[in-house]
């Protein structure tokens, strides 16, 4: 047949979940390398399910120094300070992570996501970004989109109890059975650039006010140069009057994003450990879709509120 | 954020989480990063290798030793400061006692058996404590939330109970692959390896009321001149020629169904050469997991179906192995999934008797499923559903009452939605556990003992654990340890004795009271006789009323929107239930049951895109509640199917 098979060890590490997607797709996950930057409690939530998953390679990007509030959502990192002094989260993490799953490469790459180019992102199937900026995250969305080999491109971000993922895998085809035949599917994911773009007005009316209050963050963050998540309650006044600005621009109403929202998110700026998990987990569910190419991908947003509880789909294109 | 309130209510509030496999590692990682200082967990697992790939708080190493222990020492290396004692026990012993419950704010369970989750639903009802349930199958989940006066009971809506075969398929007219594996399991493997003095429907045919095998001498025990070789060839061929020839010779049998070729191994493996033993296994023999048939034989991958001749080997070289290199264990040996050679067996037999009626046979991996009722399952899921506990953990901490949500994952999104969030019903009314409505039991009072009631309604369907039955002031039947012996003596003839015979005697008219202290849980069972019951739909020769009111009326079914794409025919999930693949999204009428209430109800009955069998806790998109949605005028109902099937399916 020309396939290898699975070893014994991976037979039985992995039967309960090749009982799920099969064989096949187990060996592609195993086959696959990813590029994860910014070690946020989601993002660990997300490296823990990867690994336990399979992949067959992480590289995790994040020169910040381990400090008590990164440790606060981090559950990879052992409580010990003097061990911790000095060493960067990607570095801490990356030890754990190991520890899940032997049969998965872990490492670290040292320096800027932004500084990335398009070689060194030839190395990986998938890049997934935690709290960038949104310029950051737009040019390495450009760089993949570039690339003759297919690198699928994720984002993350939650604040406060609420949590956004986007997924641009380009033109993905996959099969889906319809009714006893194999029907073949094309997916045309926008770019994060294309995507922000599409006019509020030409939305639907009932997309989530969350994809608005976090597009308005966004701004408002590349506005004034600050780091990624970097905001609080005071900055609210100014917020409200970008919202408005933006509001305008689009020809919607400001209503649809809430004071109260945006509140929130400029608040918190600390994550919510049970919305890492659940946000971790989403993610971690695409990565693997995309990666081992079965299962429905999600296109092209994810939201999700404790608020209200509800975990949504929003397809922002402008197609 | 977090209020300051909140995070008081958190540090200070006391979480019991029952069970620490699938949900429980990541529900106790998520509690103790979201602030909780005091946690007991109780379970009674040790660890697999199988729970590696999602039980992220253990290791290879930890691979035997207690879930409970292990968790809890994962968590306090990330958290040193905060309080988690852990029980190695089952959460049924009687040290849960009420008072043990009562000494918690919230509990958390991460069960995997319906057994158990229904007596912690009695236990917190007792204690007046609210519960949070949940469950995962694959990619499909569920919270929900339970307090008693408030909400439903988790035993408001009820549960199915375990898929059960009657006895004639699995003996003599099996027609899917999931009844060979029954027989494999539970008639031939059991008899060969199993407890003798058990009594085995191997040889029973349905038309005989007569045990057919006439001979005094015990076809299933090797013979003092008889090898290996000869011993395993004559079982083959009595079990799959012999017997199918016997029961081909009843006519009336077969009037209306396709006729099973018997299968003789000369007919199979003809060449002398070809039913030789595998090539000889060197390894250490003590090392009993490596033992493999299929490996001897160079059938080395689980994933490939094996032909019918490569199964009458696996058979034979199987049968061989045991009888070798396991003899200690032949006699108590009962089916382990995780017992390489049991499984090479069983999935042989169950393969070469469902060629033999022209079912298709199956490949190790998938017979290993089904026969061991795995659950497929991956972390991800886990994670999420987690995390939806704890945000309902801290609500019930806060008395925030009118945003309790019980919450489905989904795979394929409703209404653009992953995760649907749906109010609580309030209780039921009939609820015979929370509102204590009587039940009605039909049965014959004249041929039924009370053990039938005991095992079959009382244990079973009312899942209590120590049964105390009354009638009036009457005991007719107590468990416990601390009885004395006369009166244990009186239960034991009691329940030898048909009902009308009881002391106390049980007629129609009756009414029985069914209590269990630990659970403070009490019923009654008005008896009515019945004289009838139709073997294939009441094969228990009983019926118990009041456990499922109709709820609704169910209209023309509407098509589906995209149906899995994640299942290729290998990677069905291992089932003991057989119906197709499909989610079927069926458009209601309004339901009569909340009166005034008028509500478009959608019904999402998942059939078997997961697995009924629920290990890890099963469950989906089937609660009637209001979604929570400010802007929607639509409002979206779903309604509560929960499957859950035992560990053990019995026959009955």
């Amino acid at each position: 047949m020309g396939k290898e098979e699975l070893t014994a060890q991976e037979t039985a590490l992995y039967d309960r979940q090749i009982r799920i997607w099969g064989v096949d797709a187990q060996r592609r996950l195993s086959k696959s390398h990813i590029l994860v930057a910014g070690m946020t409690g989601t993002i660990v939530e997300f490296c823990k399910n990867i690994v336990l998953a399979g992949i067959g390679s992480v590289v995790l990007l994040d020169d910040r120094l381990v400090t008590r509030e990164a440790l606060s959502v981090n559950f990879l990192v052992p409580n010990d300070e003097e061990k911790l002094k000095g060493r960067s989260l990607a570095e801490v993490c990356c030890n754990s992570l190991k520890d899940f799953n032997s049969m998965v490469h872990v490492s670290v790459e040292k320096g800027d996501l932004s500084a990335l180019d398009g070689e060194i992102l030839d190395k990986f199937d998938a890049v997934v970004i935690g709290r960038a900026s949104f310029a950051t995250k737009k040019t390495i969305d450009g760089i993949c989109r570039k690339r003759s080999k297919k690198i699928a491109f994720f984002t993350v971000d939650c604040r406060d109890s609420c949590g956004e993922i986007f997924v641009d895998l380009q033109n993905y085809v996959y099969n889906q059975k319809k009714n006893d035949d194999n029907v073949e599917c094309q997916f045309h994911y926008p770019s994060l650039e294309e995507a922000v773009a599409v006019p509020w007005n030409r939305l639907p009316k009932n997309v989530t006010k969350l994809y608005f209050a976090m597009r308005v963050i966004e701004r408002f963050e590349a506005a004034e140069g600050r780091i990624p998540g970097e905001t609080t309650a005071a900055d609210i006044s100014s917020v409200q009057q970008l919202r408005g600005e933006l509001c305008k621009a689009n020809s919607i109403n400001e209503s649809r994003i809430p004071d109260e929202l945006l509140k929130r998110l400029l608040e918190g700026t600390r994550e919510h450990p049970p919305v890492c998990a659940i946000v971790g987990g989403i993610l971690g569910q695409e990565v693997i879709k995309a990666l081992s190419g079965k299962g429905n991908p999600l296109k092209n947003f994810f939201f999700f509120d404790a608020k209200d509880g509800k975990g949504i789909i929003e397809d922002i294109s402008s197609l | 954020m977090a209020s300051e309130q909140e995070l008081q209510a958190i540090k200070g509030a006391k979480v019991l989480m029952v069970g620490a496999g699938g949900i429980g590692c990541e529900l106790l990682k998520t509690l103790a990063l979201s602030g909780f200082e005091d946690i007991h967990i109780i379970d009674m697992d040790t660890i697999e290798v199988s729970n590696l790939n999602r039980q992220f708080l253990f290791r290879q190493c930890h691979v035997g030793q207690s879930k409970a222990k292990v968790a809890r020492e994962a968590v306090l290396k990330f958290r040193p400061n905060i309080n988690i004692t852990a029980h190695h026990a089952n959460v049924k012993n009687s040290e849960f006692n009420v008072d043990f419950f009562k000494q918690f704010n919230v509990v958390l369970n991460g069960l995997d058996n319906l057994d158990a989750r229904r007596h912690v639903n009695r236990l917190c009802l007792a204690a007046g404590v609210p519960l949070v349930e949940s469950g995962t199958t694959g990619f499909l989940g569920q919270v929900t939330v339970h307090v008693k006066g408030q909400t439903e009971c988790y035993e408001c809506q009820p549960k199915p109970t375990p898929k059960t075969y009657p006895v004639c398929t699995i003996t003599s007219t099996p027609t899917k692959f999931v009844h060979c594996i029954v027989w494999a399991k539970d008639l031939l493997f059991a008899k060969l390896f199993g407890d003798r003095t058990q009594d085995n429907d191997l040889n029973v045919h349905s038309a005989d009321a007569t045990n057919s095998s006439k001979n005094n001498e015990d076809i299933s025990v090797q013979r003092d001149d008889e090898d290996c070789e000869k011993y395993g060839k004559r079982i083959y061929d009595h079990v799959f020629g012999y017997n199918i020839d016997l029961a081909l010779s009843n006519e009336e049998t077969w009037k209306n169904r396709n006729k099973p070729k018997p299968i003789y191994i000369k007919d199979v493996l003809p060449e002398p050469g070809m039913h030789q033993n595998g090539t000889n296994n060197t390894l250490d023999i003590t090392d009993k997991s490596s033992l493999s048939a299929m490996h001897s034989l160079g059938l080395m991958n689980p994933q490939d179906t094996w032909t019918l001749a490569e199964n009458s080997k696996v058979f034979l070289e199987a049968l061989s192995l045991f009888l070798k290199k396991r003899e200690k264990d032949i006699g108590s040996l009962s089916f382990d999934k995780d017992d390489q050679l049991s499984v090479e067996f069983v999935t042989a037999a169950a393969n070469v008797r469902a060629a033999s009626f022209g079912i298709p046979m199956h490949s190790l991996f998938e017979s290993k499923g089904i026969a061991g009722n795995i659950v497929h399952a991956i972390a991800t899921t886990n994670a999420v559903i987690a995390g939806l506990i704890v945000i309902e953990a801290i609500k019930v901490l806060k008395n925030a009452a009118n945003s309790f949500r019980m919450t489905y994952c989904v795979e394929h999104p409703l209404k653009k939605m992953l995760l649907m969030p749906v109010e609580p019903f309030e209780p039921n009314k009939s609820c015979y556990v929370c509102s204590e409505m009587p039940l009605t039991l039909e049965v014959n009072t004249h041929k039924t003992k009370l053990r039938e009631i005991v095992e079959k309604i009382v244990k079973n369907k009312l899942g209590v654990n120590l049964p105390i039955i009354m009638h009036g002031s009457t005991l007719i039947f107590e468990t416990g340890d601390d009885l004395e012996e006369d009166m244990v003596a009186n239960y034991a003839l009691n329940l030898e004795k048909a009902l009308c015979d009881l002391p106390s005697p049980v007629t129609s008219g009756t009414v029985l009271t069914v209590e269990d202290f630990q659970q403070e849980f009490t019923c009654s069972i008005n008896i009515t006789h019945r004289e009838e019951f139709d073997d294939e739909k009441e094969p228990e020769g009983m019926v118990l009323l009041g456990l499922t009111p109709d709820l609704y009326e169910k209209p023309s079914k509407v098509a589906t929107t995209e149906e899995s794409t994640s299942m290729a025919p290998q990677e069905k999930p291992a089932t003991v239930s057989d119906s197709d693949d499909e989610i079927e999204i069926v458009v209601l009428e309004e339901s009569n049951r909340f009166a005034g209430s008028k509500r478009k109800l959608v019904e999402t009955s998942i059939t078997n895109s997961h697995d009924p069998k629920g290990k890890d806790g099963i469950n989906v998109a089937n609660d009637v509640g209001k979604l929570d949605d400010g802007h929607d005028d639509e409002v979206v109902v779903m309604k509560a199917c929960n499957e859950d099937v035992r560990k053990k399916a019995k026959l009955v």
